[in-house]
């Protein structure tokens, strides 16, 4: 640190922000002077960081995140803590217990989720880069419906040391921004090892988009374009693929078998693992005061009922029916080989092609309150969980509109492979611009 | 199908609590996404999981770890250094 700072007091009038930062110290570096936003899951040393829930409302963490470790490495400013669907749990962040975001585009619709307030922090020119993490889909549906970039690296590529957990085996911190080269660079602060993380991997990024793909070869899931996707969302997303045709790519059909069982799969593992590490809300070590003078379980539950959101007590349950005596073996050892034949899926599919596209979400963003059914909320990410059950990496790049609203091109890569899914995103900016 | 008598067992176990007049909602929502899941009984292929992945392991050296005030700070409820719990027993 050198001592500088930068104020920051914007009219947030998205509700981007749960906590922002006036004065927000920064030092030199690759990310010097430059205000980035954090996902209010990533825990900020001195900085409240609730993961959007009342159970977390006063919480200050002690200890940064690596990630954020970094970010001040690297001279980032922190300018403050994005809302979100609570605990990560949702895909429009109206699940957040201090109230919804709104899309910078519509504020009529929500922002996506559940790294809704890191989305529409960038598309509401607030900062230039926030990082999200990436559960389902969580990074990459809100940049969808917000029009931005943001990318659910390879698991393992960015520690998840000071991520408030919520499905271990399936998030990732990551980069969102208003450009792939915003992307490109923030990745390069927050991949690498971290012996904090068990599950991280040594493989740094550096930064070098390259906007020829003269050769690459495009698969084309038909589930991508099928059932339940907007006729207007494909058409918009089929004519990027053109362009990315134009600049020298081919594209090959292909399919995803297993993409009838992949979301079940996911909710099942997701609301399992859950289960668990919710677990530790206890309002003992940190959060509302749990009542000493009652019994354990009652105390426990009067907190917990108090303090967590419906859905956050949903899929709690979901996870502990499923894990429960006698429908385990119905519920989550099914889901893990479902896992296993996504997995198997992109394996094969990735011999012959070296990424898929399609889009990132089945439709454009939703009105507000207009997804009420849980399980009908649920079928909206089914587009983005199968790259979280495979650990690949997945990136959402804007690629036009349909009815005022901005779609997002996916594109999924190899395990390892961000490089590649980057400069095709970059390929793609380029050719629009 | 699981009756209202299973859900509010299993909001009993999970420690969550569940009020009367949101069981009936509870259960319905819960019964749609469980049908939703019996798709995976179609699912077919090997029980045993395979993964590309192996272990890390590293020696087990003692680390500073946080000072016992920034441990207590967050805790509602403190008694000479400790962390105060609900009882037990």
């Amino acid at each position: 640190m050198t001592g500088h700072e930068i104020t920051f007091e914007p009219d947030d009038p998205y509700h981007a922000f749960l906590t922002t930062c006036p004065r927000a110290p920064h030092g030199d570096g690759k990310l010097g002077g430059i205000a980035v936003a954090v996902k209010d899951n990533i825990s900020t040393k001195g900085i409240e960081t609730t993961c959007a829930s009342k159970i977390l409302k006063g919480y200050i963490p002690p200890y940064d995140a690596h990630v954020v470790e970094l970010l001040r490495q690297s001279g980032a400013a922190i300018v403050g803590k994005t809302n979100m669907d609570e605990f990560g749990m949702g895909t429009t962040t109206e699940n957040s217990a201090f109230g919804p975001t709104l899309n910078p585009y519509d504020t009529g619709r929500v922002p996506g989720g559940s790294s809704g307030g890191s989305a529409a922090a960038i598309a509401g020119g607030m900062v230039r880069m926030a990082l999200g993490t990436d559960t389902g889909g969580s990074i990459r549906c809100p940049a969808a419906f917000c029009g931005i970039v943001g990318l659910k690296p390879t698991y393992g590529r960015v520690s998840r040391y000071g991520l408030i957990a919520y499905a271990n085996s399936l998030e990732q911190i990551g980069p969102m921004g208003r450009t792939v080269t915003d992307v490109s660079a923030l990745l390069e602060v927050i991949a690498g090892h971290d012996r904090r993380d068990s599950t991280s991997y040594d493989k740094p990024y550096s930064p070098a988009p390259r906007a020829d793909i003269s050769g690459l070869k495009i698969g084309i899931p038909q589930e991508y374009f099928g059932a339940g996707v907007d006729p207007q969302v494909a058409a918009v997303v089929t004519r990027a693929i053109g362009r990315l045709e134009e600049c020298g790519a081919t594209t090959v059909p292909c399919t995803i078998p297993s993409m009838e069982y992949a979301l079940a799969a996911y909710y099942v593992t997701c609301t399992c693992e859950a289960s668990s590490n919710l677990a530790r809300f206890d309002g003992v070590r940190y959060g509302p005061a749990a009542d000493t003078k009652k019994s354990w379980h009652e105390a426990y539950r009067e907190v917990r009922q108090a303090s967590f959101g419906t859905e956050v007590r949903r899929r709690i349950m979901l996870g502990t029916y499923a894990l429960s005596s006698g429908y385990y073996g119905k519920y989550y050892a099914k889901a893990q080989i479902a896992r296993e034949n996504v997995k198997r899926d992109f394996t094969r599919i990735f011999s012959e092609v070296d990424v898929i596209a399609g889009p990132t979400m089945p439709t454009i963003a939703f009105k507000l309150r207009e997804k009420s059914d849980p399980l009908s909320m649920y079928l909206s990410d089914i587009l983005t969980v199968p790259a979280n059950l495979a650990g690949i990496p997945a990136l959402s790049v804007p690629c036009g509109k349909a009815g005022g609203m901005p779609v997002g091109l996916q594109i999924m890569g190899r395990p390892w492979e961000d490089e590649r899914v980057i400069d095709v995103a970059y390929a793609y900016e380029q050719a629009v611009s | 199908m699981a009756t209202e008598q299973e859900v509010r067992h299993i909001a009993e176990l999970a420690d969550v609590g569940i009020n009367p007049e949101e069981l009936g909602t509870f259960t319905h929502q819960f019964n749609a996404i469980l049908d939703y899941f019996d798709v995976l009984d179609r699912v077919s292929g090997d029980t045993a999981v395979t993964r590309d992945l192996y272990n890390v392991m590293r020696d087990d050296i003692v680390k500073p770890s946080l000072p016992q005030k920034d441990v207590l700070a967050n805790a509602p409820a403190q008694e000479d250094g400790f962390i105060k719990a609900p009882r037990v027993m």
